[in-house]
């Protein structure tokens, strides 16, 4: 029971990036019917938006008054940060500290920017054009983003650790009356799924409770429709385009603590959002959600020992064979309606 | 060589009919000179890629060196079977490095098993794949668009960790996982003899090289290369038949519109999994041709990122068209090698007569996409392509004749384009 537990909790935070990237997909498919190759581009992206506010944060000059000498006799200058002489040493320190949260509210208006961006230079052009050139040229635009990261930060890993408030692990095991050290949890994990929790019940509260929403809903209904109603459906689609890539770099900030960002994480997770949108339905923003969650505590399950040495190296082949059983048992996903995307 | 002896005269029979016999090796007139054109350029690379002497500072943008002479063609083969699928069907597979992957890994078992006499590695690496495309294909195909790119990336990510991890288990090692397959002295070679220790074709070893130097040119024309270009051009003569025939003509009714092609009764299936079988045996003959060269298979080979080279090469050279792939996988190889190997330093010699601000702004603008960047140079030309020149380099070649002629000549120019583009195709 207690092991059963702990895996569902340990596919919790990967099943939530997945679900969060997956959602970001399906609404720019529900939306612009445009498939975006460089999707997991923007999560990498917001995940390099954490790692640049950081070193923003660490910048420092001399000290102009020494703080002592060293063993010669020389005077010594400290170190001191930007941050503590804007903010205060205190304030200064705390926010050094909470780069990572921090960062969500840069990242929020420099994703909308780069999804704007995106939508209006680039894909664009491209609603007329076939599903393969789509594919095409987003995947040429996820190359050059990332190898534009390569370039600026290096190909290594950059950890970027959470908060000291969040580190260390959560020991479920005796909240819910097991036996202590049984179940036990990383904060910031915890932290992470509770975030996409609160972000995705933003965006589906945004689709239908607001009056935007619901054009945005209607237009992903019946487009034509919609702008005949004297509506401006593109404006609305674009910026829509801008909350998705939002949506994924949100995804990406907060993914940081748990696996230092590198170049071509994104690509790592594109490809299994794609599985994970399939899975879930085309353009079925539930279908999204469900089917990261659960492909994500799916693959944990199969990374215990135990499955391991039953079938081995399932944990690494699972996520793609319940994706191939999908689509040729239920060739529309598990939620897919009729009609959407459909070839 | 040609089928004259039972010509009949022009007014006794159809047009069309006249069209169909009025061939060679059965290919139209055009078709036979653009074989021609590819059998010059394949025979003839030492000389043509080796265009500057050996001792002067042009030299690096030499390309007539074996190893990378060997990657033009095999590349090219793989672009070639990619084509029958993507350009002539629109099916647009993200999963092709696998069945290259599988390639591979077949040819070095057979060094491992048999010996080192590449024939036995080539053949059973085209068998292979095919039975392992059949497969997919089999699998892939009861979905089309999207769902089928998707598909078909997830097979190959499922190969690639399977071969990464599963199957180099002790019990059961096929692959060799990170190491790579690669043959060891303990390996049985049963049909080895005293024969070359290393890959040859009946003695011929792959890696032999004669060289001929004409002053200060050195020209290498080397065994390997020229098996690998004979094959290629097999390959590209048979991949004009096919385009040219009623199978041909069937699978672009599919790209045109299934839809319609079902409703007059025709099951496409059938035909797509053909293609998709035929273009996975080439892209297994590529990956037997590259572990023949060089008898290590790792399964890098598989990773999505090579699949998504191979679309590369044929978007590049351009989709559907016959000449297309092969332009845009030595494009695409001789670019990689060539930019790949420009560093600072170099930058700095080209420049030198600027100005030293002047040199050091270029330099800083240029150093980012050459050397390490070589991929962001590839994703921009791939983008630029992608939005202005859907049809690849051959279009971009088409359009530029185009322009030529209007001004030469005038009038005429649609014919003229028309002609180009039937040509290309």
């Amino acid at each position: 029971m207690e092991a059963f537990l702990l895996q569902i909790l340990n596919g919790l935070d990967k099943g939530s990036a997945y679900a969060l990237i997956a959602l970001g997909l399906t609404l720019i498919f529900g939306t612009l019917g445009v498939v975006n190759f460089a999707h997991g581009a923007l999560f990498m992206l917001g995940a390099f938006v954490a790692v640049t506010l950081s070193r923003l944060l660490q910048l420092s000059h001399k000290a102009s008054e020494p703080s002592g000498t060293d063993f010669l006799g020389n005077p010594r200058y400290d170190d001191v940060l930007y941050v503590e002489d804007i903010f205060g040493p205190e304030l200064g320190q705390a926010l050094l500290d909470w780069a990572v949260p921090v960062s969500i509210l840069v990242a929020i208006p420099v994703m909308l920017l780069i999804g704007f961006v995106m939508e209006r230079g680039l894909i664009k052009h491209f609603y007329k054009r076939p599903h393969a050139d789509q594919i095409l040229v987003t995947f040429g635009l996820a190359i050059v983003l990332q190898e534009v990261i390569k370039y600026f930060y290096g190909a290594n890993p950059i950890p970027t650790p959470a908060p000291d408030a969040f580190r260390g692990s959560f020991d479920f095991g005796v909240l819910l009356g097991f036996d202590p050290n049984t179940i036990i949890y990383p904060y910031w994990r915890l932290v992470y799924f509770v975030f996409a929790a609160i972000i995705i019940a933003a965006v589906f509260a945004f689709l239908q409770f607001t009056t935007f929403g619901m054009v945005v809903r209607a237009g992903m209904a019946d487009r034509e429709t919609v702008g005949l109603l004297g509506i401006d459906i593109d404006r609305r689609f674009t910026i829509m385009f801008g909350i998705a890539a939002a949506v994924a770099g949100l995804a990406g900030v907060m993914y940081t603590p748990i696996n230092p960002p590198n170049y071509h994480m994104g690509m790592d997770f594109l490809v299994l959002s794609f599985v994970v949108v399939v899975v879930g339905g085309m353009g079925s923003l539930p279908g999204a959600v469900l089917a990261g969650f659960l492909l994500g505590i799916l693959e944990s399950f199969a990374s215990t020992t135990w499955a391991t040495t039953a079938v081995p190296g399932i944990n690494q082949i699972i996520i793609y064979l319940v994706a191939i059983v999908v689509l040729l048992t239920r060739p529309r996903g598990l939620m897919g309606r009729r009609g959407v995307m459909e070839e | 060589m040609t089928d004259r002896t039972d010509y009949t005269p022009a007014a006794a029979t159809p047009p069309s009919r006249r069209a169909a016999r009025d061939t060679i090796l059965g290919l139209t007139k055009q078709d036979f000179s653009l074989l021609l054109v590819v059998i010059a350029l394949a025979m003839l690379a030492p000389f043509l890629l080796n265009p500057f002497p050996s001792n002067s500072a042009m030299a690096q943008f030499n390309a007539g060196y074996p190893d990378l002479m060997q990657r033009f063609v095999i590349f090219g083969i793989f672009a070639i079977g990619f084509n029958i699928l993507f350009g002539l069907t629109g099916y647009l597979s993200f999963g092709h490095a696998a069945f290259l992957g599988v390639g591979s890994y077949s040819c070095v078992w057979m060094f491992k098993l048999l010996g080192y006499n590449v024939l036995p590695g080539i053949l059973l690496s085209i068998v292979v794949s095919g039975l392992f495309a059949l497969l997919i294909g089999y699998v892939s195909l009861r979905r089309s668009g999207i769902y089928f790119s998707i598909l078909t990336l997830a097979f190959a990510q499922m190969s690639f960790a399977l071969a990464y991890s599963v199957l180099s288990n002790p019990a059961f090692n096929l692959t060799n996982g990170e190491t790579g397959l690669q043959v060891y002295t303990s390996d049985p070679q049963w049909l080895q003899g005293d024969g070359p220790r290393a890959p040859h074709l009946f003695g011929l070893a792959m890696r032999e090289t004669e060289t001929l130097s004409i002053g200060a040119w050195n020209f290498q024309f080397n065994a390997g290369y020229y098996l690998c270009a004979v094959i290629m051009v097999v390959c590209f003569y048979l991949s004009v038949r096919l385009f040219r025939s009623p199978f041909g003509m069937m699978l672009r009714a599919v790209k045109s519109n299934q839809q319609r092609l079902n409703y007059t009764g025709v099951n496409a299936r059938p035909y797509t999994l053909a293609a998709f079988v035929i273009s996975g045996m080439y892209a297994g003959l590529a990956g037997g041709l590259l572990s023949a060269m060089d008898p290590l298979a790792g399964a890098e080979r598989m990773q999505w990122t090579a699949s998504g080279e191979v679309v590369l090469m044929t978007i590049l050279g351009g989709a559907g068209t016959l000449i297309g792939p092969v332009l845009g996988a030595g494009f695409i190889k001789y670019f990689e090698n060539i930019f790949s190997k420009i560093n600072e330093s170099t930058l700095h010699a080209w420049f030198s007569f600027l100005p030293d601000g002047l040199e050091d702004a270029l330099v800083a603008i240029v150093y980012p996409f050459v050397g390490k960047g070589w991929h962001l140079t590839l994703g921009l030309l791939f983008m630029l392509v992608v939005i202005f020149l859907p049809g690849g380099l051959v279009q971009g070649g088409n359009k530029m004749a185009t322009i030529f002629r209007r001004d030469r000549k005038g009038g005429g120019v649609e014919d003229d384009a028309a002609t180009q583009r039937q040509a290309g195709e």
